[in-house]
């Protein structure tokens, strides 16, 4: 079976950006990228940077680029515009969320082996958490013919604003109550599971959020794909910076991952990661 | 020919620009970037991760933290140990490299067509690779051993492979016979290169530490003791804090510093040693444009690498290849055509510092300078 890999151009490029939607605690960044390949895969990423000022800002940083998981792709006449999901929690997300239209975005992509196809006789379930939705967004949009089941969690009010790019499809908690139930979105994978186990998961979220979903995907011998986060300086394997343990020992999230297959995973819970 | 091509140690090189060790994987990046990577490889000469006897996993993470304009790192050194190396990465590293040879690095300023020929001359007399492989990129293979008897096992036995061009030396480990860290101190590595020296007939780089009280006492003493160049600098040490626990942020507690915020003492360093020695030096530390590498050039180095820019942009390479050729044309071209000695390209080593004084004077004013030394050497 093919890997769900679409190859990088070996080069940093520019790309404009040409719209950012403000959506509660988090901006979708859309920029067109005019020299890429316009057939990126779900659960793939890029390297990004603002083209200017990257660096000199609060701690003399950014000055490596940030992995995003692409949220959303369309294919335009002179390009594919491409949109991230970010929320400025440090200096380069912070510059990053700063970019306007017309302004100049520096990336490298896309990287990284994305989601595989559901196992034979199941169906997608697919578990957000946080900022950890964004790659499920073209993942569903892909899966729309078998009508994916998507359970997505959040912080409060504010971060489930992200929900809506989903359409009307998602059920949501929130750890405060404030849309949906309260609760953890494991709760409603559980749930889920129990309905029927005849599913293949597919989660991005936070390192605890995975370890969950891993360990229950576990219990019940449910296939996952766990699309991941590790602190990155490249993003094409060169820098052996994102490593996560697995029982082939140490795995390079960026050229063998970000996606994950749960059952080699050793933890999810990796110092550094998710940040 | 290319003319942006130099000899280093008797291997011909299409042009002046290495990658660091550990800083770009050929079979990793083969698999994000295709064919595309092996059309348009940025580098002119490939410097491998540095292999130890064992395999090793390396370092827990986390491995990396951001620093002002630069990064510290704390990777461990992993790789399949020798034999992995031999049997796998080897073979594979070697068809990416011939297969790149095969292209002469695209849109640079001044592009020549494929070598229909042998490619780049070899010096006759000085240690080489065969001459049937000289149009692939040269492979540098790194290694690191733990005790001298161990260097001197890995230079054997990757020295004898066909594949290989030349071998670098990384001394930046501590030495388990004495505690002492190799590449620190003049004597261990005077003792580390005699005693990999006669197991091998390639070129012999000797990697420095910038860790040390006297890097150009070292420099000396690796060049005494038979090395045929020297690479410098490797990562300065470093730490960062966690905030919150104020643990060592990194897993292996504390790491090397690269990037822009290590170019200054890694000039620096490169001319102090470069004016002492007779023996090429590869000039490295946080080059990121034509600018950079022009002025590790002008302060004596016979060629750069660059390492951490890798990580931002994978071309890299190639674009500061580029930036560095169009300087070259553009500048200083003067009274020393490219053929003899580029003004820019085999700056006069001795001396540059204490003669020029500053990095202000201008180019006229060095021709003194190249008068005395047009880079007899390379």
């Amino acid at each position: 079976l093919s890997q769900p890999r679409t190859l990088a151009p070996p080069e940093r490029r520019v790309a404009t950006v040409s719209g950012v939607e403000r959506l509660g605690a988090y901006d979708l960044i859309t920029a067109l990228d005019r020299f890429g390949p316009t057939d990126p895969r779900p659960g793939q990423f890029y390297m990004l940077a603002a083209a200017r000022e990257w660096g000199g800002g609060t701690d003399e940083r950014p000055y490596l680029p940030r992995a995003f998981s692409y949220a959303r792709a369309r294919v335009e006449s002179d390009g594919l515009a491409l949109s991230f999901l970010l929320e400025a929690v440090g200096p380069g997300t912070e510059r990053l969320s700063q970019l306007a239209p017309e302004e100049h975005m520096a990336l490298v992509g896309p990287l990284g082996v994305g989601f595989r196809a559901p196992a034979e006789g199941t169906r997608p379930v697919l578990v957000g958490g946080g900022i950890g939705a964004a790659p499920l967004l073209c993942w569903q949009e892909e899966l729309a013919t078998s009508a994916p089941a998507v359970l997505l969690g959040f912080r409060g009010a504010a971060h489930a604003q992200a929900a809506a790019l989903f359409g009307p499809g998602p059920e949501v908690v929130t750890d405060d109550g404030s849309v949906g139930r309260e609760g953890l979105v494991t709760e409603l994978l559980a749930v889920e599971l129990d309905d029927d186990p005849r599913a293949t998961v597919y989660a991005c979220g936070p390192p605890q959020m995975l370890e969950a979903v891993r360990a229950l995907c576990a219990k019940r011998e449910v296939p996952a794909q766990l699309a991941m986060e590790s602190g990155m300086a490249c993003g094409f394997g060169a820098c052996f910076g994102c490593v996560v343990p697995t029982s082939n020992g140490y795995v390079r999230l960026c050229v063998d991952g970000p996606v994950m297959d749960a059952a080699i995973l050793e933890t999810t819970l990796v110092a550094g990661a998710g940040h | 020919l290319s003319d942006r091509s130099i000899e280093l140690c008797g291997v011909g090189l299409r042009g002046p620009i290495l990658n660091g060790s550990g800083t770009f994987d050929v079979l990793a990046a083969r698999r994000a970037f295709g064919d595309a990577l092996i059309e348009r490889f940025p580098f002119d000469a490939y410097v491998s991760k540095t292999i130890t006897l064992a395999p090793r996993q390396g370092n827990p993470p986390p491995r990396l933290w951001e620093t002002p304009a630069g990064l510290i790192n704390s990777i461990g050194l992993p790789n399949k140990g020798l034999a992995g190396f031999l049997e796998s990465d080897l073979p594979a590293i070697d068809r990416i490299l011939n297969a790149a040879g095969a292209f002469t690095g695209g849109d640079l300023t001044a592009p020549d067509p494929a070598p229909a020929g042998p490619g780049p001359e070899i010096a006759t007399g000085g240690p080489g690779p065969d001459p049937a492989r000289a149009a692939g990129i040269p492979l540098i293979v790194s290694v690191m051993g733990f005790s001298r008897d161990e260097l001197a096992a890995l230079v054997a036995a990757v020295g004898e492979r066909a594949e290989v061009a030349m071998l670098e030396l990384n001394v930046s480990c501590p030495n388990v016979e004495t505690g002492l860290i190799m590449g620190a101190d003049p004597a261990e590595t005077a003792l580390a290169v005699e005693r990999a020296r006669p197991e091998l007939e390639k070129p012999l780089i000797v990697k420095l530490t910038p860790n040390a009280a006297d890097p150009a006492a070292v420099a000396m003493a690796a060049q005494d003791a038979g090395a045929d160049a020297v690479s410098l600098v490797n990562t300065l040490k470093g730490m960062a804090v966690q905030p919150d626990s104020r643990e060592p942020w990194l897993g292996g507690g504390a790491g090397g510093v690269s990037g822009p915020a290590i170019r200054a003492i890694a000039l620096e360093q490169v001319a102090a040693v470069a004016s002492r020695l007779e023996i090429p030096v590869v000039g490295i530390g946080g080059i990121a444009s034509g600018r950079h590498a022009r002025d590790f050039l002008a302060a004596g180095a016979a060629a750069v690498a660059v390492g951490t820019e890798s990580f931002r942009d994978p071309a890299a390479g190639r674009r500061i290849a580029a930036e560095l050729a169009a300087l070259s044309l553009s500048s200083e071209q003067g009274n020393h055509p490219r053929a003899e000695c580029d003004p820019v390209w085999g700056m006069a080593r001795r001396g540059f510092v204490a003669e020029c004084g500053n990095f202000e004077t201008q180019p006229a004013d060095r021709s003194n300078l190249l008068d005395q030394n047009p880079c007899k050497r390379h």
